[in-house]
């Protein structure tokens, strides 16, 4: 059968204990096609790619490879059908060379010619407008490069289907324009390529067709020729959204947080932050946008006196009271002074809180230091855990069950909620809305809206500029740890931020 | 699709369990200790050709057949408990302290050099403040210098404080020669066996009643520590999660030191115990093994510190009642360790079926 | 001269039996298992290789050396193997710490060697003394005519097979880790086991064979102590601390087998260094013995201070691999 598909899934499921991650999808892509899976994060189009490369193994479904049903156990078997996946997270070992990982696992002769390997490498790399050094060890490389050792890996294995997840989250825009140059040759030399993403402008730009999915359901395929920004915004969220976020005006911003060039360097030497400066307030919701890793991190985590900085000054003016400067303390320090500052990481379960502990115990992250010198209180984190649920509505066995079992939306309403039970002053948090269903995410931006009525200064890290353009006074944005511009989320455009957040802008404020 | 190929699917398939069930994690726990000693039963007959049943009673009676063998048993099993304890602060902060042996040896020796030294000049409770000063001094220092380097440089405590033991080892190797008795023994022999000065005496009639209080106190005291005390939380913090403990503003560094100087000073304590409360001597293999044996018996109880009572008799009951079935049946005392080595190898193993739950794939067949 | 000579010997004799653990441990190691068993496994190796060859030389009249090689051979490789599986089904399939499995294998493996070797002549029927001299003596045997080359003859070739044994497997551990695809899947095992996933390689499969052949080859290590080194007898708890210098000495080499035949020669050295160093007291004997631990120490401070990728631990040492983790 000639037009058979590269690849169709039928009924997948896949749970994880009660969790239903994919929940019987539906998908099918060509050779000589790119066909783009979208959907929100947390929506099971990860888990379902992990299916067809054999990382995972489904529950129920069957899956045809041109044409043929297949089992595909483990990814030894994902090969010999022509199957790589290009994962978010690289899968390269680092005390390797690009060589080395590229010809990880394939048969051949007992020993391994390397110097054969790397010239095959360097003749595909040719073909394809690659830069690549076969023998540069990939923890000397940057993140791009790491892309291109993932994407010549399975060039050089022969495969003729393509998974790539979330390909240009890391990426420049140039960057992203490169490998999309590529992803077209290849499509254009008859492979199959899927491309999971989130972002719906590389979806109109790249794609033939889109596959939608939402909370582990499969909405549809329609064609990207057809689609629009709206509709599949429609597709992806379930119902038409129009992001009605409440923003008040704000109430006489007054100065609560001055940052001066501030600059900062990782264990790596490389420079995260540099010379960044803005003025936040009371009273405002203060977003900061950027590509993915441009020093969001380190902006925040330096404000709370958690990343040592190399140079700079921060101020903080408290309601009433006078300057205090606080950029040489640390997070201990800064608590025991008595400013409430309050800060929800991005990493929830991996930073903020801790999955196996219970509720009270993650309360008292915050304060455990309260009261004499030996006890530890675990009466008031009690009765502030048991008044969080009651507030925010967490669904949850009580408060002894630890925090790792419940759902992503209600994680999220454990931490915000014990972060803003200090009333604090100024309220730091990234991405809070990431991988909350629609009625979770709205509770946040509730939240936050009732934070900077109260006067508290919001710092907002997300990824969304949809989001942010609705939802904060003021956007600051970031481009490789530079701030390139603050601009009026009232007036400013997605574009004109979109610049901003690549080389090219040269956006207002800095 | 009518023709499902079930063939090709895996034959089974593994995944945590969401629940875990009391009732189930002891049961499968005593299935293991059955099968464990069914096996050895199964060994202890291809190797001796004994009775099993006979070898097993000999072990009762060999652990607890005597008010004495009573008494030695619950001595070793307060030893091992104290080693036990004192490595289990480390161990919640996910610090593999492998080093209790070295800990033990070098608090040991510092006891016995105040023993020696001291021993006729001081007054007794001035004796026993120094010793136990000494001793805990000694453990702390054993335990603090891998932790500085864990702590600044992320040095491997694993190996670190495994080579550590050997180089305890030597240094009492090294005092030995200087406090040899009788001269050429090569060994310290019983100190101050005349004067009986720093040995533990009894209280309330019990020969090993300063063990039984200082063991249980100490024991009880790390459980509140570990539980309900501020530091308990840094400790608990830091080994769930070092970007949390962070995040909470806790200083990793200090939190790594300041718990091994803990952990090093009681195992040191247990130095103490073992020379001023147990044998009186020195040696090299005085800490026989107990480092390594409190690692198990820390896991195994779940760093729960009443859980390791339990655990530490039985592990002790063994070992005492292998001894004394050694010498009735003529054999050699090491059976006591192929015991205990397959028992543990099944109740280790066992922890998979509680933690996990494996599920054979139901095939589709029709007819 | 002379004394040069026969210290250079000694050390060798001394390092050998380390290097075998070492070797053992390398590999196993680089499949991301740290393997506390090494002493169980040189135990196990050794009582079962003694035992063979008492079994075998009690049983036939007139017994042939190389037939009692061969079985103590076989018999160190298969329970130095089986030290190994027993760890790797603990580890690998049940997920058992690896720490405490290792431990346990250690106090398993001493335990059934002092147990066998203690009541080896008891359980034959009191035999007295073990000995097992024919079967020693074709370890002995050394080369033909080589040995008798003054100084390198002596110094190079009076050993016997197994020390050429050690010495060839590092050759050959070393060429199979960093020339071969086999190799290159165990180490990526190691360092990243979802990614050796990813690409195809069965990651339990590598481990458990990894665990079990260096375990084997542990096992040889405690041959080479019982056979070429004691000449065939066995001595309680004789074996003294080797197991855990075979451990230090991994991290001596820094994981490379080749680092570790000269680091074997080395720790061989310093060994027995108190004995060849003349006016050296009891007590300061004492502490030259500690040498070898020292020095691992500081090479486990300098590899931690320089944190040179290369020179670092396998990066899942120590962890278990679950594919459907999450």
């Amino acid at each position: 059968m000639r037009d058979a598909y590269a690849i169709e899934l039928r009924n997948i499921t896949k749970r994880f204990g009660k969790v239903i991650a994919n929940d019987h999808i539906n998908l099918s892509v060509r050779s000589g096609e790119i066909l783009a899976v979208l959907g929100e994060n947390g929506s099971g189009k990860t888990t379902l790619m992990n299916m067809i490369s054999g990382i995972y193994y489904p529950d129920e479904g069957q899956i045809f490879v041109h044409g043929e049903e297949v089992t595909i156990r483990s990814p030894k078997d994902a090969f010999p059908l022509g199957i790589g996946m290009i994962h978010q997270h690289f899968k390269l070992v680092d005390v390797l060379t690009a060589a080395e990982n590229i010809v990880l696992g394939l048969s051949g002769p007992t020993r391994l010619d390397i110097t054969a390997v790397a010239t095959r490498i360097s003749k595909l790399a040719a073909k394809y407008g690659f830069d690549i050094d076969p023998f540069k060890k990939i923890y000397e490389m940057s993140v791009s490069e790491k892309q291109t050792v993932e994407i010549v890996k399975m060039l050089y294995r022969g495969a003729n289907i393509l998974i790539l997840d979330e390909p240009t989250a890391v990426l420049t825009p140039q960057e992203t324009q490169a490998l999309f140059a590529v992803l077209r040759n290849m499509r254009d030399a008859g492979n199959a390529i899927i491309i999971i993403t989130h972002k719906l402008n590389e979806v109109l730009e790249l794609s033939d067709r889109v596959a939608v999915l939402h909370r582990g359901r499969y909405v549809g395929t329609v064609e990207t020729a057809q689609a629009t920004v709206e509709s599949l915004t429609e597709m992806m969220v379930g119902s038409k959204v129009t992001l009605d976020i409440d923003r008040p005006e704000p109430m006489d911003p007054e100065v609560r947080l001055v940052m001066r060039d501030v600059t900062c360097v990782n264990p790596e030497g490389v420079i995260t932050l540099n010379h960044a400066s803005f003025t936040a307030y009371g009273g405002e919701i203060l977003g900061i946008a950027g590509v993915a890793g441009s020093g969001q991190r380190e902006l925040l985590e330096s404000i709370a006196g958690l990343t040592p900085k190399e140079s700079g000054e921060i101020d903080y003016y408290p309601p009433n009271q006078p300057m205090q400067e606080i950029s040489k303390l640390s997070a201990v320090e800064i608590s025991r002074m008595g400013i409430r500052l309050s800060f929800v990481p991005e990493d929830r379960l991996g930073m903020g809180l801790v999955g196996s502990m219970d509720m009270i115990d993650n309360m008292m992250i915050r304060s455990y230091r309260k009261g004499g010198f030996f006890w530890a209180d675990r009466r008031a984190p009690k009765t502030l855990a048991e008044h969080i649920i009651g507030t925010l509505e967490i669904v949850t066995p009580g408060v002894s069950t630890p925090v790792g079992k419940l759902s992503g939306g209600n994680v999220q309403k454990v931490l915000v909620g014990r972060e803003i039970a200090s009333s604090p002053t100024v309220l730091m948090v990234a991405y809070p809305v990431r991988g909350l269903d629609i009625n979770s995410a709205y509770t946040i931006y509730t939240l936050l809206n009732v934070q900077k009525m109260r006067g508290v200064a919001v710092l907002c890290v997300g990824e969304d500029l949809d989001v942010l353009l609705a939802l904060c006074d003021r956007i600051l944005v970031l481009c490789d740890g530079k701030v390139t511009g603050v601009v009026d989320a009232r007036t400013a455009t997605k574009e004109q931020i979109g610049l901003m957040m690549t080389h090219s802008g040269k956006g207002g404020g800095h | 699709m009518a023709n499902l190929h079930g063939v090709h699917e895996p034959l089974f398939h593994i995944s945590k369990r969401q629940d875990y069930s009391l009732p189930l994690a002891i049961a499968v726990r005593l299935v293991a200790i059955l099968l464990a000693l069914v096996v050895c039963g199964v060994v202890i007959v291809a190797m001796t050709g004994l009775n099993p049943v006979e070898v097993y009673a000999g072990i009762i009676d060999g652990a607890v057949g005597s008010s004495r063998r009573l008494w030695v048993t619950i001595r070793d099993t307060l030893a091992l408990l104290l080693v036990a304890v004192a490595i289990t602060p480390a161990f919640k902060m996910r610090f593999w302290n492998v080093g209790g042996e070295g800990q033990v040896l070098i608090g040991a020796t510092a006891t016995a050099a105040v023993m020696i030294y001291l021993g006729d000049r001081l007054p007794a409770p001035a004796l026993f403040a120094l010793m136990i000063g000494a001793s805990l001094l000694a453990g702390m220092i054993w335990g603090v210098i891998p932790a500085l380097f864990k702590a600044g440089w992320n040095t491997n405590e694993t190996l670190f404080t495994l080579m550590m033991n050997y180089v305890a080892t030597q240094i009492v190797s090294f005092c030995i020669v200087f406090w040899e008795n009788p001269a050429g023994s090569n060994s310290v022999g019983i100190i101050n066996s005349a004067s009986k000065a720093g040995w533990l005496p009894p209280l309330f009639g019990l020969t090993y009643g300063w063990n039984l209080v200082i063991v249980v106190v100490i024991t009880a005291f790390i459980y509140i520590y570990l539980r309900y005390s501020k530091q308990g939380y840094e400790i608990a913090y830091v080994g769930q999660s070092v970007n949390t403990a962070r995040y909470a503003g806790i200083n990793v560094k200090t939190v790594i030191i300041r718990t091994m100087a803990i952990s090093g000073a009681l195992c040191g304590l247990a130095g103490f115990i073992l020379v001023s409360g147990a044998g009186h001597t020195i040696s090299t293999t005085l800490a026989g093994g107990r480092g390594f044996t409190a690692i198990v018996v820390a896991w195994l109880s779940k760093l729960n510190t009443f859980t390791m009572m339990i655990v530490s008799f039985l592990l002790t009951f063994m070992a005492k009642g292998s001894i004394q079935i050694a010498s009735q049946f003529s054999l050699n005392e090491n059976a006591s360790e192929i015991i205990t080595g397959i028992i543990l190898f099944f109740v280790l193993g066992c922890e998979f079926f509680i933690n996990y739950k494996v599920e054979f794939r139901h095939r589709h067949r029709e007819g | 001269m002379a004394a040069i000579i026969i210290f250079l010997q000694n050390a060798i004799r001394q390092g050998i039996c380390i290097l075998f653990g070492a070797n053992g441990e390398i590999l196993t190691e680089k499949s991301g298992n740290l393997n506390l068993g090494v002493p169980g496994m040189m135990y196990m190796g050794g009582i079962a290789g003694l035992a063979a060859s008492f079994m075998y030389e009690r049983a036939v009249e007139n017994p042939n050396p190389a037939v009692g090689l061969l079985l103590a051979l076989a018999s160190a490789l298969v329970a130095g193997g089986l030290g190994g599986l027993i760890y790797s089904v603990l580890t690998i399939s049940l997920r058992a710490n690896q720490n405490v499995s290792g431990l346990a294998l250690t106090t398993f493996g001493v335990g059934l060697g002092n147990f066998f070797g203690g009541s080896l002549s008891k359980l034959a029927g009191g035999v007295g003394q073990i000995s097992t001299a024919v079967t020693a003596s074709a370890f002995r045997m050394e080369l033909p005519v080589l040995p008798q080359i003054p100084v390198v003859g002596e110094v190079l070739f009076s050993y016997g097979l197994l020390t050429y044994l050690a010495i060839a497997i590092s050759i050959v551990l070393s060429w199979y880790l960093n020339r071969t695809r086999q190799g290159l899947c165990l180490r990526a095992v190691g360092e990243n086991p979802a990614t050796a996933d990813a690409a195809g390689i069965n990651v339990s499969l590598y481990k458990y064979l990894a665990t079990v052949i260096g375990g084997a080859i542990c096992g040889l290590g405690g041959l080479y102590f019982v056979m070429e080194y004691s000449g065939g007898t066995w001595t309680n708890n004789g074996f003294g601390d080797r197991g855990w210098l075979a451990v230090a000495l991994v991290i001596f080499a820094r994981w490379r087998p080749l680092n570790a035949i000269w680091g074997s020669l080395l720790f061989g050295a310093l060994y027995i260094l108190y004995l060849y160093i003349p006016g050296l007291g009891r007590s300061t004997q004492e502490i030259f013995k500690m040498l070898p631990y020292v020095v691992t120490i500081i090479v486990l401070i300098l590899t931690s201070l320089r944190r040179k990728k290369e020179d670092q631990p396998p990066e899942s040492l120590g962890l278990h691999y679950f594919r459907e983790d999450r």
